[in-house]
């Protein structure tokens, strides 16, 4: 069990660090970096997998189960659709210079 | 600690490490590409590990995961390889709102199982909150990815909307105070009935919401997402879910910010106020009228001038423009225009859309420039062309006072000399205001698709040989 207090830390210095990450960005990287951290908080499937591998009732199963597709879904997606983004701008890139 | 734990906890550390160095990566062009892959190998590391969590047991439960896994995984990789590129936004507010549904249901799952021999308030309290958030996230998303989809209607108002959606608000509250304050001792029927109303809350709160406000939101609703996921991080005791999901919740809402700030929109105002619903004041009655003209005589315009101003819109993105209008720039560079596009910080449906899919298409990023770089320099051009932007571009922002979108920087694309306006149609702008830029005198309209009307103006500079 992580102590309340050292709970606390960890969201402060959390909160910090992804207003630091955000804060120098070029707007032309904002959509690719919106859809990055949409594809971060996709570790919300290893949360989803804890929650159904201790499921004990069918409803909690299933409830469980919809939520590892769910998340499943928001960490590939993510993925996918970031990697194609910046695919681009590296074509771009070379042909531009 | 057993060593499984102590090895998965390890593994949960680099991946946190993975995830922040990844997303400061993305934050700069050359690094960005390696970003990802970083912030991907994070993510097959924690899941991987997880695979072998004490928690994790029984057979079934191992087979829903790889199951789940399977079909969340596999439908996702589908649709985001097979999505179009001016679909995108519609694509992260989906995948987006499928994480704030995870969220919500590992909040249910903790809720159903909830011990009152053993259940703190405090945790209860986080797994309510986290849960109320990821499902407003979800169902709010939902309603966006429709939105933009073309599913659903611009935008749905009925009577006395603020008070309904304020009252479904407070009773959503409420319940999940008695849930918070059960002591674990959780009635499901309440518990239904709580999820239920917050998802309902969800998508009247992204009703009234429209079009143009949409970045603004889906930014929002990531930001809530990552907020939750980082709440149910403390209620698993899983330090990687914490870090990433508070990560994202501060970094999407520095974004959100930026982008309300671009728009000169308070967040509060997309959230609750229509556009123009209650501004207030007639706005300036517009003079003059459209006129039309032909792609030939636009394209002879262009092709003399010494200086051309692109400023793409969301028009563009529909139509699919983009190669065209690059292969247009690229013959006008040949004949030695000076070209430049000018993106504003919210064309589009998202910041920097405009830049993705000018990148798709091949242009360079030195010819592209943000809004304070190129303002100045719509003097000094002879022509702008103005595709498939609207209120961007709308001059009542600098001079009439009571139009709701007074106040917000717009590309002065009026004080080109000649300005090209391709549209497809007569109608307002996403926030239903005139354009009076359409109206001046040194406008020229040019009726038609985004496609088409570059395809014109590129055979009709051809033509000149």
């Amino acid at each position: 069990m992580i102590e309340g207090f050292v709970a606390l830390y960890i969201f402060m210095l959390a909160a910090f660090t992804g207003y630091e990450i955000i804060s120098k960005v070029p707007v032309i990287l904002h959509t690719p970096l919106m859809s990055g951290s949409n594809f971060v908080h996709g570790i919300v499937l290893v949360g989803t997998m804890v929650a159904l591998g201790h499921a004990a009732t069918p409803l909690e199963q299933l409830v469980g189960f919809i939520a590892v597709i769910l998340a499943a879904g928001n960490a590939v997606g993510g993925y996918v659709v970031t990697e194609r983004m910046l695919e681009m701008f590296k074509t771009s890139n070379k042909g531009g210079k | 600690m057993g060593l499984v734990m102590t090895v998965i906890n390890i593994a949960y550390f680099i991946a946190a490490i993975l995830f922040i160095v990844g997303l400061k990566q993305m934050a700069s062009p050359t690094t960005a590409r390696r970003g990802i892959v970083w912030a991907g190998v994070g993510m097959v590391l924690a899941t991987v590990v997880t695979f072998a969590h004490p928690e994790v047991q029984g057979t079934v439960n191992y087979l829903l995961i790889i199951l789940g896994i399977a079909i969340g995984g596999g439908l996702a990789w589908w649709s985001g390889r097979k999505v179009a590129m001016t679909d995108m936004p519609q694509m992260i507010a989906l995948y987006n709102g499928m994480g704030g549904g995870a969220a919500a249901g590992i909040g249910a799952i903790y809720l159903l199982q909830a011990d009152p021999e053993t259940a703190s308030d405090v945790i209860l309290g986080i797994a309510v909150l986290g849960s109320l958030i990821g499902s407003v996230a979800f169902s709010g998303s939902m309603v966006a990815f429709a939105k933009l989809q073309g599913l659903m209607d611009k935008t749905v108002h009925f009577p006395a909307q603020q008070w309904v959606n304020l009252g479904l608000f407070a009773v959503t509250v409420l319940l999940g105070l008695s849930l918070a304050l059960s002591g674990g001792d959780v009635n499901n029927f309440v518990l239904l009935l709580f999820f239920v109303l917050a998802l309902a809350f969800g998508v009247l709160m992204t009703l009234p919401i429209g079009g143009a406000d949409m970045p603004v939101v889906i930014s929002l609703y990531n930001a809530l997402t990552g907020l939750a996921v980082g709440f149910k991080g403390l209620v698993l005791d899983n330090p990687a879910l914490m870090i990433a999901g508070i990560v994202v919740g501060a970094a999407g809402t520095l974004l959100t910010q930026l982008m309300a700030k671009a728009m000169n929109r308070k967040i509060s105002n997309v959230l609750f106020k229509q556009f123009g619903g209650s501004s207030g004041g007639e706005a300036e009655s517009v003079t003059g009228s459209m006129k039309p003209i032909e792609a030939s005589d636009a394209g002879i315009m262009m092709a003399f001038a010494n200086k051309v101003i692109i400023v793409p819109g969301y028009g563009m993105a529909v139509a699919q423009a983009q190669h065209k209008i690059w292969e247009l720039t690229q013959l006008l560079i040949q004949r030695d225009v000076a070209v430049k596009f000018a993106i504003h910080p919210v064309a589009g449906r998202m910041p920097g859309h405009m830049n993705v899919l000018l990148a798709e298409a091949g242009v360079p990023y030195d010819i592209i420039y943000d809004l304070d770089e190129i303002n100045n320099e719509f003097k000094t051009a002879d022509v702008a062309i103005v595709i498939g932007a609207n209120d961007v571009v709308n001059p009542v922002a600098r001079t009439d006072p009571d139009s709701p979108i007074y106040g917000m920087p717009i590309l002065n694309a009026d004080q080109a000399k000649n300005v090209i306006v391709i549209k497809r149609g007569r109608g307002a702008g996403f926030s239903g205001i005139e354009n009076h830029l359409f109206y001046a005198d040194n406008t020229r309209m040019l009726y038609g698709d985004g496609q088409k009307a570059a395809s014109e103006l590129i055979h009709a500079i051809k033509e000149i040989g």
